[in-house]
């Protein structure tokens, strides 16, 4: 029989070593796993490679992972915010590194990593200073860079609900890279508001296919959907 | 000589946008055309972060956290409006099916060049977001910027100084002097407000339209007078 329900979010995060590469899930806050990212710090692995098209809001969520000094690097294409605190400051000082993808880029290295694309060419950055010595082609008369898939470890996602093979369903905007993220790591773990019993997502409406998922964990979430007092099974 | 505020400039857009047309509005000010679009016209607003057919922002205590838009400010989802995951999203700007982006800039260079996403300051940290990837996706690329900066220097320049975003992918400039169209025979004057000439646009651009203005006509809406059509 296929469960791939886990009990609590620290049990699915258990075997997460230092030096992992985590995409995580989430614009902003609409989609942020928090709670799974609150079991990451205290898991406490180290030297971590972080994904995630921002570097953290506040002093929550992926700022407080930034925080508690786990990250040694971080993957996105808009870090700076009016409450990217955290990231600033370890910016500054140093104690980070930064590796700025244009917003597309990073969706499709992604989804190449997601699809076995062993890299890609993109019209996106060519000529600036973000595409500084990579290779460039022209096609069909217009100039391209060529960019290479992003594979992670663990994918951290937040999801409306699942099933226990695994498939998901997404809240509005809060979708966002939760799709893509899920194709690209070795193991990918949705937190989710509720697990419903096979069958009842509608399968034409299932965003995400179960193969892509590895970890289903039931969470009563302090950011989302599920923060506005809906009942969670 | 009338200079036209944030509002103005914004519905002076509006107008150049038609019926039916999918439109990706950027981050800060270009977020105020979707206050001016005419009522009689049917545009699908689109932000990077998955929406399609977005909505104007709910009414106070109705705002949901995971309804966002690239701004992450709060909206609302209208009728027919869809979501999707961002390597979609960026299909449809990346893919040339978005057919106007509206974008601010720091410069605009005369054979539209862009530059938006970074001071080019050492101690500034950039962020890129989604700004190359509408710059050479989008059908067509609006820039929406006030003509001079606070020293009174020129942001439509021969060249950017500032670090670019996209190369040769601006097609018209609005600003609150003039609207001005890149054409592959150089600037080109589309109207300028009130009281401003030909003349005086080129001196305080320090650039050379090749397709002049003549006359300022006065009393077109919205303070911006069409000429050298």
């Amino acid at each position: 029989m296929i469960d791939k329900r886990v009990a609590t979010v620290e049990a699915a995060v258990a075997d997460v070593r230092d030096g992992s590469t985590v995409m995580i899930g989430g614009f902003g806050l609409a989609g942020m796993p928090s709670e799974l990212i609150d079991a990451l710090i205290a898991r406490g692995a180290r030297d971590l490679t972080v994904v995630n098209n921002n570097a953290g809001n506040g002093f929550t969520g992926l700022a407080a992972l930034l925080q508690a000094g786990l990250v040694r690097k971080i993957i996105c294409s808009f870090p700076r915010q009016v409450d990217s605190d955290v990231f600033d400051g370890l910016y500054r000082a140093g104690r980070i590194e930064l590796e700025l993808v244009p917003q597309g880029n990073l969706a499709e290295r992604i989804r190449a990593a997601g699809a076995g694309i062993g890299a890609f060419f993109t019209p996106t950055g060519y000529g600036t200073i973000l595409a500084e010595g990579k290779e460039t082609r022209k096609i069909s008369g217009r100039d391209y860079v060529l960019e290479y898939p992003i594979h992670a470890d663990v994918a951290l996602i937040k999801a409306r609900a699942a099933d226990r093979w695994g498939n998901l369903v997404y809240n509005k905007t809060a979708r966002n890279f939760g799709p893509i993220m899920a194709t690209a790591a070795r193991c990918t773990i949705a937190q989710v508001d509720e697990i419903v019993e096979l069958g009842e997502l509608d399968p034409e409406s299932v965003v995400t296919p179960g193969i892509f998922v590895q970890r289903v964990v039931a969470v009563k979430s302090k950011v989302g959907a599920g923060a506005r007092g809906k009942e969670v099974r | 000589m009338k200079k036209l505020n944030r509002d103005e400039m914004a519905a002076r857009i509006a107008r150049d946008i038609p019926d039916g047309a999918y439109v990706n509005l950027g981050i800060g000010m270009p977020t105020l055309v979707a206050n001016h679009l005419p009522k009689d016209r049917e545009v699908i607003l689109h932000s990077e972060n998955g929406v399609l057919g977005m909505g104007p922002a709910p009414p106070p205590g109705e705002e949901d956290p995971d309804l966002m838009n690239a701004g992450k400010q709060p909206v609302t989802l209208l009728k027919g409006g869809v979501y999707f995951h961002h390597a979609d999203s960026f299909a449809m700007m990346r893919g040339g099916h978005v057919d106007i982006c509206v974008m601010g800039a720091f410069q605009v260079s005369a054979t539209g060049d862009l530059a938006n996403w970074h001071s080019g300051a050492p101690d500034a940290i950039p962020a890129v977001g989604g700004a190359m990837d509408l710059a050479i996706g989008a059908k067509q690329v609006f820039v929406m910027m006030e003509l001079l900066t606070k020293k009174g220097e020129s942001k439509i320049v021969e060249r950017c100084t500032y670090p670019l975003t996209g190369i040769g992918c601006v097609s018209r400039v609005y600003t609150d002097l003039a609207v001005i169209d890149i054409t592959p025979e150089g600037l080109k004057v589309v109207e300028t407000v009130e009281g401003l000439t030909a003349d005086e646009l080129e001196r305080i651009t320090g650039l050379s339209f090749p397709a002049r203005a003549t006359t300022a006509r006065a009393g077109d809406p919205p303070l911006i007078a069409p000429q050298a059509r």
